[in-house]
């Protein structure tokens, strides 16, 4: 993976750079040392790795607006961080830039159930919102399989999603205002307690904009009051097909599941293995169903889902008779990850979403590329919206198998969109898809994005080399001329 | 220059806008863009040198109801919209208000409108708004460029979400050619709970308590006893409506629960299916106040705060989104409106009266909404004046 090249010039400014941060965040908040650095080489793709110039981690908005001043006065990058928990590289650093941890701000400002929102620090992780109200039966509900660890901060910056989105959404329709300093020090507040806010959306594109744009200091989430119950079901069918078409007939049916998961054999295999949750190994197809709400409509709609899944021929139904059970069905699937990690000694996840319609099509090409590729594949499936996670399994000790790991990636995520689906349903670009952008989107689309970001960060020092294909100056974007769609755009090098 | 006066171009394919678009820039000339047209009260633009009208760009490209999926062009109408997602047991789950009798406008509410003025309805409290069900677009921004953001999946976190940048952003940054929206199953049935002679505090107070029960609330409204007495209800006192939306036994089970969540808020009664839709296409289209002279105020303000802006200001008041959204008839000096509501964390845009209609942003948020605006519209071409950021 191509970084921006490194100014070395900066490099060599190192000493000066760690006073300078050492000025606005006394103590022990700022880390130059070599071992100390260490921890914050990498993300959740930890395939790739990169010492930082120094780590910074303030503890007040005035601090962070300091650091960023000061940095874009001195031309240096920033590299945002949360948790660090990002699958797409969100938080690599660079060579000659700053991390700018946002570990320190971890309180719960305010909780307002008048009007049904928390006021969070953006280094809360998500699961602690939800610890922190649902003694008074509320939760927060966007749920990512890292919300013990990832933060509310890094799920802005992600838009990040979870195996309830089919139901509740992803962030973006879970957040109603932040706090958000700017790369030049200065601070804007968007959004608010209230639904509407004054002006463009700008919390909307705030929201998925990994780290590029600003950096949060104050998250004001919604809450939602915790459904009086949950069931699912656990439902195997002999293909893939029978599976995917009861996912269709359900939606048809007018049920909007909280959660509507699927696992082909492999993963169905691997997980089974790991927890023994009582999956049907034989099965072809696993479904996990999971309805909410007062226990009426939970029996009611399992009703439904059983006769669907009956009628489309299903192996295995069956239907959680207590919460332990419901927790057990769930078990294999959160652990899917993991369980994956067992029958190779790494594996490499992909996200990218597809019209549900094609999924026999394409789960039956990426079999046929695993094969080609030599390497091995488990599909996990957010089935209601489309988001296919294959899991390929390579070594990364067997010289050429991590490069061909990401070719097939790359091979995956090109079918997705060719077939009218997107890169990334929910981990993002990151530096992981960067490269793949034009697949989707071409130099007109991404020059209307990356003149989006010179609005907020006109020096691209926040974290640059992610998320676009080439470093445009702003000034050049500001020149390209099209006329009637001929798009003359200047050849710059790719980095 | 009368608006009328104006040429109004109706291009029928995108490569159309894109060249009049295009052609306008180079020209030096400004255009007002349009849909049906409904909307043009609010925010007027004043000094365009000629209206762009989507109105023939009115197809339905693609609509796959297993997907939960529609692709149109922006002039499809929404009711054309209504109908066919309805024939497939579907709905716009953000319910876009239509507004032409509230506006005294002619013409057709269309769905490029819808998502341009991110206009939702009462369901916005459980389902969310317009921007929350926008997908994915093209569109031809004021620098003339055809360009695409977002996708037709979903699920997508591809780029930025630009979709949410264009709802909301009245036809100031790009005109929209073909969008993509969310569809969900329309509901089984649906039932209101009514609520009678309760003051606004005590209302926003019902509401929020319905609101933090797990019940799925879907509206929840307000009319004090002045509106309550307007047609078409013409109560004798004030009227507060939740509405619950869902299959049969579980809107039975939750409409149980409410009302005994809800006991010491006095008598209740119950609308039954057909009574609780019509009920709120009333709240909907404000049609209390459909007729109404003078100045015209939708207020945006935290939900438990609304019962405040009709108690600091003079006038006659609906709240929807369990008070979080305030219609308001107020003949108060605007400035005292604007100042009100903004102490109260909210902000008001004037549907109609003698005052600017958006409210003008302040310091660097206010530099940054200007910068955004000339990323995609450095020359001022589309819809001149119509917000404050452009």
């Amino acid at each position: 993976m191509r970084m921006p090249a490194p100014d070395q010039a900066l490099i060599a400014r190192k000493a000066e750079i760690v006073r300078a941060l050492q000025r606005i965040v006394p103590g022990e908040g700022v880390i130059g040392d070599a071992s100390g650095l260490i921890p914050f080489q990498s993300d959740g793709l930890s395939a790739y790795r990169q010492t930082p110039l120094a780590v910074v981690l303030p503890e007040t908005t005035a601090q962070v607006c300091a650091v960023l001043a000061w940095c874009q006065a001195n031309g240096v990058k920033v590299v945002p961080r949360g948790a660090g928990t990002s699958l797409s590289g969100g938080a690599l650093p660079l060579q000659d830039g700053v991390v700018l941890g946002m570990a320190k701000f971890n309180r719960v400002l305010e909780v307002d159930y008048e009007n049904r929102c928390a006021l969070v620090q953006p280094g809360v992780t998500n699961l602690a919102i939800t610890n922190a109200v649902q003694a008074d039966g509320f939760y927060y509900a966007p749920d990512p399989s890292s919300q013990i660890a990832c933060t509310i901060g890094g799920n802005v910056a992600e838009n990040s999603g979870g195996v309830h989105c089919l139901k509740y959404g992803l962030t973006t329709n879970n957040v109603l205002g932040c706090e958000l300093v700017l790369m030049s020090g200065e601070v804007v507040r968007l959004g608010g307690k209230g639904f509407d806010a004054a002006g463009y959306d700008l919390m909307g594109v705030v929201t998925g904009s990994e780290g590029l744009l600003g950096v949060v200091t104050e998250v004001t989430v919604r809450l939602l009051p915790t459904p009086e119950t949950a069931r699912a079901l656990l439902l195997g069918f002999p293909t893939v097909e029978a599976a995917g078409a009861t996912v269709g007939d359900i939606i048809a049916a007018g049920v909007i599941p909280a959660g509507l998961e699927m696992m082909d054999n492999p993963a169905i295999v691997a997980a089974e293995a790991f927890v023994g949750a009582g999956y049907p190994t034989e099965a072809a197809a696993l479904l996990i169903v999971e309805l909410d709400g007062p226990e009426a409509e939970c029996s009611e709609l399992a009703g439904h889902v059983r006769a669907i899944a009956n009628a489309r021929g299903a192996t295995s139904i069956q239907v959680s008779q207590s919460e332990a059970e419901r927790l057990a069905f769930w078990a294999g699937r959160k652990a899917a990850f993991p369980a994956v990690g067992r029958i190779a000694p790494d594996y490499y996840c992909m996200d990218g979403t597809i019209p549900r319609r094609q999924l026999p099509h394409v789960l039956t090409r990426i079999t046929e590329m695993a094969e080609s590729y030599g390497l091995g594949v488990a599909n996990v499936f957010h089935a209601g919206d489309g988001n296919l996670h294959p899991l390929i399994l390579y070594d990364a000790d067997q010289p050429g198998q991590l490069e061909k790991a990401e070719a097939f990636g790359a091979d995956i995520l090109k079918l997705c969109v060719a077939v009218g689906g997107v890169l990334t349903g929910e981990h993002g670009v990151g530096v992981e898809k960067r490269d793949l952008m034009g697949e989707m989107f071409n130099e007109t689309d991404l020059a209307c994005q990356q003149r989006v970001k010179c609005a907020f960060d006109p020096d691209l020092l926040l974290n640059p080399g992610k998320v676009f294909p080439r470093l445009h100056r702003c000034a050049e974007l500001g020149r390209v001329h099209v006329h009637r769609g001929q798009v003359a755009f200047p050849e710059l090098p790719r980095f | 220059m009368l608006k009328d006066a104006l040429k109004t171009e109706r291009p029928t394919s995108a490569d159309q806008v894109l060249e009049l678009v295009a052609d306008a820039g180079a020209a030096g000339r400004r255009l007002e863009i349009i849909g049906g047209g409904t909307k043009r009260s609010i925010g007027r633009v004043t000094n365009a040198d000629a209206v762009l009208s989507l109105a023939k760009l009115d197809t339905v490209i693609d609509y796959a109801p297993e997907e939960l999926v529609l692709t149109a062009q922006p002039g499809a109408k929404l009711a054309d919209l209504e109908r066919l997602v309805a024939a497939e047991g579907q709905m716009l789950p953000f319910e876009p208000p239509h507004l032409i009798r509230l506006l005294g406008a002619k013409g057709d509410p269309t769905l490029g409108g819808a998502l341009a003025a991110n206009l939702s309805g009462p369901r916005r409290i459980r389902a969310g708004a317009a921007r929350d069900h926008f997908l994915g677009f093209e569109a031809v921004t004021g620098r003339g460029e055809a360009m695409k953001a977002g996708g037709k999946v979903v699920k997508n976190v591809t780029g930025y979400d630009l979709s949410k940048l264009m709802a909301g952003s009245w036809g100031t940054l790009a005109v929209l050619t073909e969008v993509t929206i969310k569809v969900l199953p329309a509901a089984r049935t649906e039932v209101t709970l009514l609520f009678f002679g309760l003051d606004d505090a005590k209302a926003c107070a019902v509401m929020a308590t319905a609101m933090n029960a797990p019940v799925e609330l879907s509206g929840a409204t307000h009319l004090p006893a002045a509106t309550a007495a307007r047609a078409p209800l013409k109560g004798e006192m004030a009227v507060t409506a939740l509405r619950l939306e869902g299959f049969e036994a579980s809107v039975a089970t939750r409409a149980e629960g409410l009302a005994i969540a809800l006991k010491g808020f006095g008598q209740g009664a119950q609308l039954d299916a057909e009574h609780s839709r019509a009920f709120w296409v009333q709240v909907r289209e404000v049609e209390a106040f459909h007729g109404a002279k003078g100045p015209l105020w939708r207020i945006s303000v935290p939900p438990a705060s609304g019962w405040r802006v009709a108690e600091a200001l003079a006038g006659v008041a609906l709240y929807d989104w369990a008070g979080g959204l305030v219609w308001l008839l107020s003949q108060d000096d605007p400035a005292k409106i604007r100042a009100t509501v903004g102490a109260l964390g909210g902000h008001a845009v004037c549907y109609r009266g003698r005052t600017p209609a958006f409210e003008p942003l302040g310091g660097p948020l206010a530099a940054l909404s200007a910068r955004v605006k000339a990323a995609f519209d450095p020359k001022g071409v589309l819809n001149p004046g119509r917000m404050a950021e452009g």
